[in-house]
């Protein structure tokens, strides 16, 4: 019996990161400019893409994956508003991963699609580890949840490409500052596109749709 | 937590590299782990404990090596090391062009004993059995 020491390096979610340029592939190959949009529980994920079907309606083809512990309400929500879902329960995992994308890519149909939302499980932390394949991370921050967000969850606000700052109708009945956050989300990535929104009343809502719109578009020009 | 499924996929990889080196028991696996990584390390470990029972890696001890965060700025393209968050050149002021270091979630090294002739038939060839992480 010998002592022996093996160097092997390797990294340790590679299985993940093989299943998330596997979707990468699905989705360049039909055309489709996949977002995973993120937030904790509650702060308006479904509502800002409910907002957002009605908007793009006739402009933009969409399909939405909606990730979530246990039930299928979300998907029904979407379903309503004539978009295609697919519900996937995590059954109490934390973050969705690039196998239950791949699983819930077979059961949608995917011809004319351009736009493909992924709404991941509410939580700020779990979800940022793990890439689904898709081209951009989009994050979600509700004023009630507080300005020292950021700097507590630094990975999810230094991954996104687009910040949106919700419920700003709330505002006056908070203590939140957005030049905090402005600040805090700056400093992690100078890069950020922040919006400031209100799925209740539709303020700021035309500053998001034509970003994303713009990334629609360009990702389909290439 | 996500920090389970992070622990398992160190004990397929860590298993699959010891019954391919021959080890009948996995004493240490070394990781690094990068400052930004959203890991909890003694999670990672109290989740590595409960999987890895009745496997060669049993006991085995997790020894997590922090890397820290650097980047390299968009403007003079140095590297500076990412303090408190703040991802601007501490020269320019200019915000960071990419991240260097800091995201690692890497297996480096694992430790352990060989077999003995004798019991060279404790090294089943299907070392994965969780394939779908
Ligand atoms: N006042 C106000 N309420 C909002 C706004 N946006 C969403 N809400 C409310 O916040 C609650 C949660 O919204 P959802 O869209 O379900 O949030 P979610 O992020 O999808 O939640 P989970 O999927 O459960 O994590 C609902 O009651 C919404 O009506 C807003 O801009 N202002
Ligand atoms: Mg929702
Ligand atoms: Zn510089």
């Amino acid at each position: 019996m010998t002592q022996m020491k093996i160097p092997v390096v390797r990294n340790i979610l590679q299985a993940n990161d093989r299943l998330a340029d596997a979707n990468r592939k699905v989705f360049d190959g039909a055309g489709i400019f996949a977002i995973n949009l993120m937030s904790s529980p509650g702060a308006g994920k479904t509502s800002l893409l409910e907002k957002t079907i009605d908007a793009l309606a006739g402009r933009i083809k969409m399909a939405v994956i909606e990730g979530d512990l246990q039930s299928d309400f979300d998907a029904e929500r979407i379903q309503r508003k004539g978009v295609q879902a697919v519900q996937i329960n995590t059954e109490g995992g934390c973050h969705l991963d690039g196998n239950m994308i791949q699983m819930a890519l077979e059961a949608l149909e995917l011809r004319d699609v351009e736009l493909l939302v992924i709404e991941n499980v509410g939580n700020l932390v779990c979800p940022a580890e793990f890439n689904l394949g898709e081209h951009e991370k989009v994050m979600i921050l509700s004023v009630t949840e507080g300005h020292d967000k950021p700097l507590k969850y630094p990975l999810m606000f230094q991954l996104c490409s687009a910040l949106l700052i919700n419920k700003i109708d709330l505002l006056p009945y908070t203590d939140c500052d957005i030049d905090v956050i402005r600040s805090s989300a700056r400093q992690l990535n100078a890069n950020q596109a922040i919006f400031e929104i209100s799925c209740r009343t539709g303020d700021g809502l035309p500053e998001w749709l034509d970003w994303l719109e713009a990334k629609v578009r360009s990702s389909r020009g290439k | 937590m996500h920090e389970m499924a992070i622990a398992q996929s160190v004990l397929d990889i860590a298993k699959q590299e010891g019954y391919r080196h021959g080890l009948r028991r996995i004493s240490m696996i070394r990781l690094q782990v990068g400052a930004l990584a959203a890991v909890v390390p003694d999670s990672l470990k109290f989740c590595f404990e409960m999987l890895s029972r009745d496997t060669i890696a049993a006991g085995a001890v997790l020894q997590i090596e922090s890397v820290p965060v650097v980047a390299r700025c968009s403007a003079c393209r140095e590297l500076f090391e990412v303090e408190n968050h703040v991802f601007l050149c501490p020269q320019c002021d200019e915000p960071a062009l990419e991240l260097v270091s800091g995201r690692e979630l890497s297996l480096t090294s694992i430790e352990g004993e060989t077999g003995d002739s004798n019991d060279a038939d404790e090294n089943p060839s299907g070392a994965q059995h969780s394939a779908g992480q």
